[in-house]
């Protein structure tokens, strides 16, 4: 039985579907976010009204907003039966009949995010070198999220937009931190 | 990983410290930055009142350099 | 009289590549006469006779394992299981720097190791120290002491390999490969596995996490973990200077009690002093662990000019004034008059007439770039202190003298390593040791030493395409 029917005065055919997209989007501007905020952390940006801790606090509070919203983006597609999407195919990519790659690649994203945030919150326990090689995968997940967002969510022309906003924050964040300025800047030998 | 007012004192790895800085912004009473931006820990426990402020140090040290240790350690 | 005028030679000097000591074999050593000795000595321990040279005093060549037998008999593998008390009751102390209690040491291995499944045992003898030659001299000429000792240590803290690290490019790999192929040849042994490594010529290397490291697969630089906690493929690792083997191995042989009957009670035995600097016969010479600077000069025929300054420990140890020290016993227990313990043995003599801070700026300048890049307060600090002491001493900069000190106290004690302690000890000492060339200096941009060679000699730099392997 459909649960459209059964809320039926309450919300219109759509609104599961809206609410499966909206969340999405807003779920991929907390995901960019998270990443640029981390590139910053890194790239030890400051000024004496922004102290270092601000950028990692936000970092890391952005993440675990980003979970949040994972969470209710996999909710909202998984109750609405107007897509046959199961809660098994959020985590194991390619095996629902929709859409199999471009919902694949969001749940290979969904499993990375989840297992970042994961040894992030252990990391002191992991120790730096094991939490560091965990963590880089951050940057196969969030392209894969990208991907995912392309594949499945263009519909309209106004979200590739946002797409290349998203793209082009992470972009300058990483130019900024691959940069190296801060190295030199710290007088460390080379 | 409790402190205990007379049990642990801060411990930085200073090979693994690149020097961001971020335990001297947290805690500003245990934590002061040289010349060149490394940190020098206050002698001794960390006082039972600090000793949230000397955890959070310990979990965002973005090298993972600082530590929490006992007090009769050496180095 | 005119005032003489001093020539400004820029801020910093160029380190002067000098030659090293020579090293090892050919090294002249001091032939002690009993009455000497009994001089030099201090009054319960007269008539010591030297213990680790006796043999190459006697022969002036080194000794084979045929007369290594001879001279100390068979390898006592079964004082194995007591050794650890026997080392302590002895009171050995390390002979690579720190005189920490070998006995101590082994102990702590030894636990360390029940609890790991295993122990390892490096013989350091890298010593990268540019004005020590003794470990090369005992590896050169008494090779099958020191293994003794190490195969007895591996036995004693439960390892079944030792790995001997010699300086690179002195000819001791090929010397120490025989050594332990002879013994192989010879069944001479404890059933533990020797193999020998040229460690990196760095002076930062020869410490003991740096050379557990680099045997390990690794760097060749420190680490922030203990050796003695985690070091070669993760097993508890001993790390003992040269001649500290070599003691051990003649303790194991002769007891305790033997070994007490040189040097001092809280610091027995007999140690290797290289003395060079202006010294009528520079070299290495055995004493016992008590005598004073001036009885190890007295054994070398005395000063070849009058000394305004010792160098005592190492180039990472301190300047002592010459006068009523020379008369000081050399031991740690003196720690408080001398200002630093004996260290590796480096006792260099300054002529009057040379200038003791362009000294210093020369060596801590060469040590301030021999550091492992990888603490900030070291990487940044040693230069700096390094460049304030060459404005004090070139530009009459005040504000420089003041920043050294600030600097020297920020810097110590931060690094990973003793590496900058070190620094700072040798630039503090000669600080006060020669703070009447510091007001000269201020007041006049130097002093007629400045005209005069470099005397502490300074090895080059190892190049960069060496790494750290």
């Amino acid at each position: 039985m459909s649960t459209v029917h059964l809320a039926g005065p309450l919300i219109g055919k759509s609104t599961l579907w809206y609410l499966s997209r909206s969340s999405g989007f807003v779920l991929l501007a907390a995901f960019t976010t998270t990443v640029v905020l981390g590139l910053l952390t890194a790239g030890r940006v400051a000024s004496p009204r922004w102290p270092r801790f601000v950028t990692e606090a936000l970092h890391r509070n952005m993440s675990l907003i980003s979970v949040g919203l994972l969470t209710l983006h996999v909710v909202m597609v998984v109750i609405d039966r107007y897509v046959p999407v199961d809660l098994i195919d959020a985590f194991v990519p390619f095996l629902s009949p929709y859409v199999p790659l471009w919902l694949g690649l969001g749940a290979l994203a969904s499993d990375i995010l989840l297992l970042v945030v994961l040894t992030s919150l252990l990391r002191v326990r992991l120790g730096h070198t094991a939490w560091r090689l965990l963590h880089w995968t951050t940057y196969a997940a969030w392209p894969l999220a990208v991907a995912h967002g392309i594949g499945i969510g263009t519909d309209r022309p106004w979200v590739l937009g946002f797409d290349l906003v998203c793209v082009a924050a992470v972009v300058t964040a990483g130019g900024y931190r691959l940069s190296g300025s801060r190295d030199v800047a710290l007088g460390r030998p080379a | 990983m409790a402190v205990s007012a007379v049990a642990d004192k801060l411990r930085v790895d200073m090979i693994e410290c690149r020097a961001h800085g971020v335990c001297a912004e947290v805690a500003p009473e245990l934590v002061a930055l040289d010349e060149w931006g490394y940190p020098i820990l206050a002698d001794g426990a960390v006082p039972a009142s600090l000793a949230k402020h000397a955890r959070r140090a310990v979990t965002l040290c973005p090298r993972l350099a600082l530590s929490l240790v006992p007090t009769d350690r050496r180095r | 009289m005119t005032e003489p005028r001093y020539r400004y030679r820029g801020l910093t000097q160029a380190p002067t590549a000098v030659d090293a000591p020579p090293t090892g074999a050919g090294y002249p050593v001091a032939q002690p006469t009993g009455a000497e000795h009994s001089v030099a000595a201090p009054s319960r321990y007269a008539e010591v006779p030297p213990r680790l040279l006796a043999g190459w005093l006697r022969t002036n060549a080194p000794a084979g394992l045929a007369e290594h037998a001879r001279d100390h008999g068979p390898l006592p593998i079964g004082a194995a299981p007591w050794l650890v008390e026997a080392i302590t009751q002895a009171g050995l102390r390390g002979r690579g720097g720190a005189w920490f209690p070998t006995g101590r040491k082994l102990a702590t291995v030894a636990a360390n190791g029940a609890k790991a499944g295993g122990a390892y045992v490096i013989v350091n003898g890298a010593e990268s120290e540019p004005a020590a030659a003794k470990d090369k001299l005992l590896l050169r000429v008494v090779p099958h002491l020191v293994l003794d000792g190490a195969e007895l240590a591996a036995l004693a803290v439960g390892a079944r390999e030792v790995t001997v690290c010699v300086h690179r490019g002195v000819g001791l790999l090929p010397v120490l490969r025989a050594a332990v192929a002879e013994r192989a040849a010879g069944g001479w042994g404890a059933g533990v596995k020797l193999s020998v490594v040229e460690s990196p010529n760095w002076y930062i290397s020869s410490e003991s996490t740096a050379l557990a490291n680099f045997v390990n697969g690794g760097p060749g630089k420190p680490r922030s973990v203990s050796a003695y906690r985690d070091g070669v493929k993760g097993k508890p690792t001993l790390v003992s200077n040269t001649e500290t083997y070599a003691h051990l191995a003649l303790i194991a042989r002769h007891g305790a009690d033997w070994f007490r009957q040189a040097g001092t009670a809280a610091s027995p035995g007999t140690w290797l002093v290289t003395l060079s600097g202006a010294v009528r016969r520079p070299g290495v010479y055995e004493v016992p662990v008590g005598v004073s600077a001036a009885d190890v000069l007295k054994l070398a025929g005395g000063a070849s000019e009058p000394w305004q300054a010792m160098l005592l420990g190492g180039y990472g140890g301190a300047w002592l004034p010459a006068g009523e020290t020379m008369a000081q016993p050399l031991t740690p227990e003196s720690r408080d008059v001398l200002g630093c313990v004996p260290g590796a043995g480096v006792l260099f003599g300054l002529a009057a007439g040379a200038c003791g801070l362009a000294e210093t700026v020369r060596v801590a300048g060469w040590l301030a770039a021999q550091n492992a890049r990888q603490c900030g307060p070291c990487f940044n600090g040693t230069p700096a202190i390094v460049d304030d002491l060459a404005r004090l001493t070139w530009g009459r900069d005040r504000q420089a003298w003041d920043r050294a000190r600030f600097r020297m106290a920020m810097v110590n004690r931060r690094g990973a390593c003793a590496h900058p302690d070190g620094v700072v000890q040798l630039v503090n000492t000669a600080l006060h040791v020669f703070a009447a060339d510091v007001a000269e200096h201020l007041a006049r941009g130097g002093c007629p030493g400045l005209s005069q060679r470099p005397l502490l000699p300074i090895p080059a730099v190892p190049s960069p395409d060496q790494g750290w392997r």
